[in-house]
């Protein structure tokens, strides 16, 4: 698919008096990885729930692989993946048990599961720990292989709320590898994190301050932009209040 | 169909290979029984009487043999006057005496006084209807030619004639088990998809909600149904409770029970967000209420007007209604019709809020 996979016009969303979400409008073009950077409390997770279908935006409009979220959220269900800070596996199920229960989630045929099954396990090197309960595996194999079950229907975009948070450096680089071959088989990725030497990895960014997009760009643009060194003194020069 | 079956089968797991859980869910009944069958009895046994007796002559001699002859009392103690009583109660050594009067052979006019210990009102009232019956028998049996006027007890008391409490527990206990079965490993199973973060996981699938739902909550409506069916069999085979209606009726009252019970767990899980308070408010919100408002232990005609009218809102209240209708009067759904009608208006308007809430908590 070409052109643009996540289009957010004037998407807000309030809870009574308080405003998560203010007006935020940005495009994200389809196989890009785009980063959603923020503090704690800026937004970003409310936006992914509003693009996800798990919330509705009070006001404004946004389209996911060319669905409206409010008005088509079950076709938009169908071509997104999504993994959140919160690991997403059941624990008291084996690995091949939950890629085959999230591909039977996704209606893949019984064929598909097992191919995908088993190139997913050779990808990630957990061939032998097939049959081995989730909660025996590290952390950092546990995201890794989170990544790869929201990525197992090939969805069109896949959302990554804080997905490497409480890993180790290199199970970072290695997460940030499988995104990469994500984004190069098509799929376009939105990627939140805390970790701002991730920002550099992306191909555009997005700084969320008080609920609104204080900053969008290309990592190295914003840095000229406003006269940084890194997207990390950006960001608190951004974020300070 | 294909993704339903995944859930199914994934809640199975759960079940399976939570040990714990299941070690609970499979022993708690029968566990309950025996407890209820046994330990919880409204009839007395081994009552400790003190007999008075200043005089012992031929009548009182024939009144104490009929005591001990009954096999409810054992007399511990025979004192000659009333006041040594005093210090047997205090010590808790007698539950029940019985004063005599002195020639009671000659003169059966001065009555014969029975007192007990009701510290505990219901036996003290059951000592005192016992003893009061074996006097009456006595009474009966004296050859009418002895002189005197007939010591006529006023207390009446109908008895469970074989004195079998467990015909009235087995019944409320059915809907205690699968209450906790039901609605609490629900709320329990929901709330740990919330708080492990899958849920959202299943949220943002294709999955509609309903099929979420019904993957969660049918295996649990297995596990309840085994309870049941549990729970019958051991009422049958070991405490001999009868099964005068129809068992497939009680099945299927007991499966609509079911759904009440799993709606009411979903609805508490919608509202809470921790397996630990979710455990709260399912005993909170049901299991006490059963308990106590269902006429499961306390009769629903002993309780006062307010309570009396919130027992009306209890499922367990008109599914103990059914379950001793069809076990011990052996009626159908003839008469049973009021109470069926009321579970399933229940299991319609809990399985709507629940699934409601289940939707509005996307949005919160």
């Amino acid at each position: 698919m070409s052109g643009v996979a996540i289009e957010a016009h004037e998407l807000t969303r309030r809870f009574g008096a308080f405003t998560a979400v203010d007006r935020i409008t940005f495009d994200v073009r389809a196989g890009e990885v785009f980063g959603f950077l923020g503090a704690n409390g800026a937004g970003k997770t409310t936006a992914i729930r509003m693009l996800t279908g798990l919330l509705r935006p009070t006001s404004g409009r946004a389209t996911v692989a060319g669905h409206d979220v409010a008005a088509a959220t079950e076709l938009v269900k169908r071509h997104i993946g999504y993994m959140s800070q919160r690991f997403s596996l059941y624990e008291d199920l084996t690995i091949r048990e939950n890629i085959t229960l999230y591909g039977g989630i996704y209606d893949l045929s019984d064929r598909d599961i097992s191919e995908r099954t088993a190139r997913l396990l050779a990808r990630l090197g957990l061939g032998h720990a097939a049959d081995r309960f989730v909660r025996t595996l590290p952390l950092g194999w546990r995201q890794k292989l989170a990544l790869s079950v929201a990525l197992l229907h090939e969805p069109r975009v896949v959302f990554l709320d804080e997905p490497t948070s409480g890993v180790d450096p290199i199970t970072r680089r290695q997460f940030w590898e499988l995104i990469y071959e994500a984004a190069a088989r098509g799929t376009t990725v939105l990627v939140t994190t805390h970790y701002l030497d991730e920002a550099e990895y992306c191909d555009r960014v997005s700084i969320m301050v008080g609920g609104r997009i204080a900053a969008l760009g290309a990592p190295g643009d914003l840095k000229r932009q406003f006269h940084t060194r890194s997207i990390d003194d950006l960001f608190v020069q951004l974020a300070r209040p | 169909m294909r993704a339903l079956a995944g859930l199914l089968r994934k809640e199975v797991y759960h079940i399976l290979r939570d040990r714990r859980t299941l070690v609970v869910i499979i022993f708690l009944p029968i566990v309950q029984v025996i407890l209820f069958g046994y330990a919880i009895r409204n009839d007395v046994s081994h009552v400790r009487l003190a007999v008075v007796d200043p005089a012992p002559d031929e009548a009182t001699l024939a009144m104490r043999g009929r005591f001990e002859g009954t096999g409810v009392f054992r007399i511990v103690a025979v004192v000659p006057r009333a006041r040594d009583l005093e210090d047997l109660f205090q010590r808790g050594e007698a539950q029940g005496a019985v004063v005599f009067e002195p020639n009671t052979a000659a003169h059966p006019d001065r009555g014969v006084l029975v007192i007990s210990d009701a510290t505990e009102p219901n036996t003290g009232s059951l000592v005192t209807a016992y003893a009061l019956s074996v006097l009456q028998t006595y009474e009966r049996d004296r050859p009418a030619t002895a002189a005197g006027v007939r010591i006529v007890p006023a207390v009446r008391m109908r008895f469970n004639p074989t004195r079998e409490s467990s015909n009235l527990f087995v019944p409320g206990l059915m809907a205690f088990i699968l209450t906790i079965v039901s609605s609490l490993m629900t709320a329990i199973s929901l709330t740990r998809e919330k708080e492990t973060g899958t849920m959202e996981a299943l949220l943002v699938s294709p999955l509609r909600p309903w099929q979420i739902i019904a993957g969660k909550v049918a295996p649990y409506i297995a596990v309840g149904f085994i309870s049941v069916v549990g729970v019958i069999a051991e009422a049958r085979l070991i405490f001999h409770v009868p099964l005068r209606g129809s068992l497939l009726l009680l099945l299927v009252e007991g499966l609509l029970f079911i759904v009440v019970s799993l709606s009411l767990g979903i609805l508490i899980s919608a509202r809470t967000s921790s397996q630990r308070v979710a455990m709260m408010g399912a005993l909170a919100g049901t299991l006490l209420p059963t308990m106590l408002l269902s006429g499961f232990i306390f009769p629903i005609e002993s309780l006062p007007a307010p309570l009396r009218a919130l027992s009306a809102a209890m499922p367990a209240r008109w599914f103990v209604l059914v379950i001793r209708g069809v076990m011990l009067k052996g009626i159908g759904l003839t008469y049973l019709w009021p109470p069926t009608l009321i579970l399933l208006a229940m299991a319609a308007a809990l399985l709507a809020a629940s699934t409601r809430a289940f939707h509005e908590r996307l949005d919160a």
